[in-house]
């Protein structure tokens, strides 16, 4: 359980003379949910970002799994094992919801144009590993009934769902969730409370940015809270709870959001 | 390679191509700023360009400009130059309105739009190369045959005008160099200001960085692109009737490859940027007359789409990057 | 809403017959210029070479949608590959060598394929208006070099270029095939003027068209069997949302390479086996203009959809032949048809079931919307 999955170690972030990130540290542990909380632009989603690769560190280093991911390509982050979803959804909208799925399980495959042109049996294996692993997923979701419907198509919830199966049918150890219950209900967010547990019961590590600080308290495991670009608190929702300077910070605006 | 030719001839050569540069630059402007503004390539500007060339041509015919000289000449071109900025204003309007307004209005994909552009850009040049047929169904291709005739061969004002060369320190530079150098700049620096300071140029940047912020903010789109289009088709008929002066020569389908020049120096100077427009038509200008005289005229056009990929491949946003909304200093 | 009933009446017959179906369809093709239809045989000019020249538009079509109807890139610059494929084969053929033209034709495609890769490697990094203008500038660097070049025959081009082999005897082939003579009201089997099956000689056009029939059979087959792969799959992730695509693990550079290179091999292909029937090229066969009339045909189609972009083809290759007395006013015509087109159906003759069925949910949802407030709620969940 203590292994280190993740390992973000002084983490810089500059663009042009704003600071987004300032020396911020942080760890994940195998098969834990990690909340990462803060006020709006804190820059949480600036470290997810970091983290995929779709920002270059200014300094410091980035392990996964012991081994740095600085400089990485975006998709070579994906094949390493870091899938994400996106705050702002994106699908890809002219797919099917099997498709998009299939587009995250097409991560682990090398199925390429000639295997491709003459059905080789590596391009048919892929096809059929890919599709049931896909479906599995959807139904893991619960939206299974949907995989031929276009993405575009979807209730906003089924996109939100459909994000974190595409996410998830990458193969990843770890994944990252940015503010996945964003615009639910509460009956919603019970419900996405429990998937987010049984993602991690499946044997991912989750990471999640959440602003709903019930949601965060009730399912994770530790906590990390940026402000302003900084790392101020660290520890289990408890501690999180009762630390004067998250309060101070974060929820002192809105502390009856805390309780 | 003449390296010989080349440097006994540099300062006749760069004033040349800047000439040359400064109507790619006004051509450009007309690119760059719909670019700006509609993120779309408009693919039919270079027909706003070629029916500005018409309007001076037919002008000079009609007033019989071979004939006069001094202060009625001037006036004459004076006449011309209106009459150039006034068609292509027009017709990059009715373009707008035709070709462009359906499609912006409904979000259509920039490819639709561009095929668009493409269909209108034929349309304007057959009309132009079809016009003594047309005139034909009017029973007028005889009345008008100055001006329909020779409908799809060079149409030439040749010899209407003197054109002095003068030296300079041993230079021998032609006047009309200068005059389209001095007018397509300082045409440049008014549209700069224009759009820096007056209440239509600052709608127009606000469009360009946010159409929908802008629109609630009481500027209207449909206005605000409207006005783009004009500026774009007077600067094509500034253009084109600097062109007349230093070419003499005009036909249906002269637009094409200047339009595409054109557009390479948008993108070479950042598209979208007006300052950027300028500085890519000079650069390509000159660049294009010091490699003809290096490699020989027959890779000029060659020479223009080399220094495209070049530079895009160094600078992928041209050289002074992309910014009509932030038109910073 | 029509198309779609036939669509789905379609996909709904069981597969033999779907196979069946189609094999008579392509026999029918293979038919045509036999046939000599009344209304569709072009009166003036040659019915076998205009089919020809219209393979060779669904060849170019088929390529330029790889490139811009599922990758999304937008190439203006396609005649450039048409014409390494056409040159390659010219100077192997006839002015540098003497190679048989079906050694030729592998060369002068794999040729279009590395120019391809040579031009997309640097320039597929480039925001997508800029590839635009970028592969516009190749196409002509390509033609303005063979204008030049006296080593590729400068303007005045390259003659003799090799046929293809002939099957059988050479006066006559290995058996004769008449054709069908329409007179008023009737129909006659004209023996007078069969086609020698398989003679290309320079008369009879029809085994050329069946040569170039034979390539869009082909390449549609290759391009059903990798749009539905992976391949095909990331090429349309990628043009959906860069972005989010390399983030679920697709190397979107690669694949765009992929489409350039792959588009590239097919317009080569195109443009060897135009070269071998013309027998001659220079280089007005290659103006900027036709990468823009192959541009078209994709978009008219709708790009995106194979048949869409296969009509679309025909369109732009035969409609020009068929409506020959109007010859003048061919190119204002068909820019007018080419804004009206765009204007009043965006999305092309015939676009992608997917966005065919988006727009008649978006349709549905609308119309549920203008209902009551439970109506709305109902066409959310």
């Amino acid at each position: 359980m203590s292994e280190r999955i993740l390992d973000v170690q002084s983490l810089t972030l500059k663009f042009g003379g704003l600071t987004a990130l300032d020396d911020v540290s942080l760890h994940i542990n195998e098969g834990e949910i990690l909340g990462l909380i803060g006020p709006n632009g804190a820059g949480k989603t600036t470290c997810f970002n970091a983290i995929t690769g779709v920002y270059g560190p200014t300094s410091g280093d980035i392990l996964f799994q012991g081994k740095s991911i600085v400089g990485m390509k975006k998709h070579q982050i994906t094949k390493q094992g870091i899938a994400r979803t996106f705050q702002n959804i994106r699908l890809f909208p002219t797919m099917t919801a099997l498709e998009n799925v299939l587009v995250g399980a097409d991560a682990q495959h090398s199925t390429g144009m000639l295997t491709a042109l003459f059905r080789l049996p590596k391009h048919r294996r892929e096809e059929k590993q890919g599709h049931d692993r896909a479906m599995e997923l959807l139904r893991f979701m619960g939206i299974h009934r949907k995989a031929d419907e276009l993405a575009a198509n979807l209730s906003y919830g089924d996109q939100r769902r459909l994000e974190i199966a595409r996410a998830m049918a990458t193969g990843p150890k770890l994944i990252c969730l940015d503010e996945p219950a964003a615009g639910f209900n509460p009956a919603e967010k019970v419900e996405l409370m429990d998937l987010i547990r049984k993602v991690r019961d499946q044997g991912f590590t989750v990471l999640l940015i959440e602003h709903d600080m019930r949601l965060v308290m009730g399912v994770t495991d530790r906590i990390v809270v940026l402000e302003f670009g900084r790392k101020i608190a660290e520890g289990s929702p408890s501690d999180i709870r009762d630390n004067p300077a998250v309060i101070a910070a974060y929820l002192g605006v809105d502390e009856e959001d805390a309780s | 390679m003449n390296f010989e030719f080349f440097f006994n001839n540099l300062p006749e050569l760069t004033i040349t191509g800047l000439a040359f540069g400064a109507i790619y630059a006004l051509i450009a402007l007309g690119y760059t700023m719909v670019y700006g503004v509609l993120q779309l390539i408009n693919f039919a500007h270079s027909e706003v360009f070629m029916y500005g060339t018409f309007a001076t041509l037919w002008t000079v015919i009609a007033l019989n400009a071979a004939d006069a000289n001094g202060i009625k000449l001037i006036a004459i071109l004076i006449v011309a130059l209106f009459a150039s900025m006034a068609l292509s204003a027009l017709i990059a309007l009715a373009l707008e309105r035709v070709a462009y307004r359906r499609l912006i209005e409904r979000d259509a994909p920039r490819l639709i739009a561009l095929i668009s552009a493409i269909g209108a850009s034929f349309v304007l040049a057959e009309l132009m190369g079809l016009r003594d047929r047309i005139a034909g169904w009017f029973g007028l291709e005889d009345d008008l045959s100055e001006y329909v005739g020779k409908a799809r061969i060079n149409n030439s004002m040749a010899g209407t005008l003197e054109k002095p060369r003068f030296d300079v320190a041993g230079v021998a530079i032609s006047s009309i160099d200068i005059i389209v150098i001095v007018a397509a700049i300082g045409m440049m620096v008014l549209l700069d200001q224009f759009v820096r300071r007056s209440r239509l140029g600052k709608g127009i940047r606000a469009t360009a960085q946010d159409p929908e912020t802008a629109s609630l903010m009481g500027v209207n789109p449909t206005r605000t692109i409207q006005v783009t289009f004009l500026i774009g088709g007077l600067m094509a008929g500034v253009a084109a009737f600097l062109y007349m002066l230093k070419i003499d020569t005009t036909k249906y389908d002269v637009g094409f490859l200047l339009g595409v020049k054109a557009f390479t120096a948008a993108v070479l100077g950042g598209i979208g940027n007006l300052r950027g427009a300028l500085l890519g038509g000079l650069v390509l200008g000159v660049a294009e007359n010091w490699g003809q005289a290096l490699f020989g005229g027959e890779w000029r056009d060659v020479i223009a789409f080399v220094l495209l990929v070049l530079i895009l491949l160094v600078r992928p946003t041209g050289l002074l990057g992309e910014s009509l909304g932030k038109a910073r200093a | 809403m029509k198309n779609l009933g036939f669509r789905d009446k379609l996909t709904g017959l069981p597969k033999p017959v779907r196979i069946l179906l189609w094999i008579l369809l392509a026999l029918f093709a293979y038919a045509l210029p036999l046939l000599e239809l009344p209304i569709i045989s072009t009166p003036g000019v040659d019915f076998g070479g205009v089919l020809f020249t219209v393979t060779i538009y669904c060849l170019v079509a088929l390529g330029l949608n790889i490139v811009v109807g599922y990758a999304g890139l937008l190439d203006l610059g396609y005649v450039g590959f048409y014409a390494i494929g056409a040159y390659t084969v010219g100077i192997l053929t006839s002015f540098h060598a003497n190679w048989p033209l079906l050694l030729a034709i592998p060369v002068a495609v794999v040729a279009a394929m590395v120019s391809g890769v040579i031009l997309g490697a640097p320039t597929l990094r480039v925001r997508g208006d800029y590839l635009a203008i970028v592969t516009l500038g190749f196409g002509e660097i390509i033609r303005l070099t063979a204008v030049n070049l006296e080593w590729l025959g400068d303007a005045r081009g390259i003659k003799n270029i090799a046929k293809p082999p002939n099957i059988g005897d050479e006066k006559s082939g290995l058996f004769e095939i008449p054709h069908l003579l329409w007179g008023n009201g009737t129909v006659l089997v004209d023996t007078e003027h069969p086609t020698k099956f398989l003679v290309f000689g320079y008369i009879d056009q029809v085994p050329y068209y069946w040569m170039g029939l034979t390539a869009v059979i082909i390449v549609l087959i290759a391009d059903i069997l990798i749009k539905s792969s992976r391949v095909g799959r990331a090429w349309e992730a990628t043009r959906e949302d860069e972005d989010a695509a390399e983030l679920m693990g697709v190397p979107t550079f690669k694949f765009k390479l992929l489409a350039f290179s792959t588009g590239a091999f097919v317009g080569g292909l195109a443009g060897g086996l135009y070269a071998s029937r013309q027998g001659f090229i220079n280089p007005l066969s290659f103006l900027l203009l036709y990468s823009i009339l192959f541009l078209a045909a994709v978009v008219v189609g709708g790009q995106g959809n194979r048949w869409g972009v296969l009509l679309g083809a025909i369109l732009v290759a035969y409609l020009p032949q068929r409506f020959r007395e109007f010859d003048d006013f061919r190119v204002l015509a068909f820019g007018a048809a080419l804004v009206l087109l765009a204007t009043l159906r965006p999305e092309g003759l015939i676009p992608p079931r997917r966005t065919v069925r988006a727009k008649q949910l978006e349709q549905e949802l609308d119309e549920l919307e203008q209902g009551t407030d439970e109506g709305e709620e109902a066409a959310r969940v």
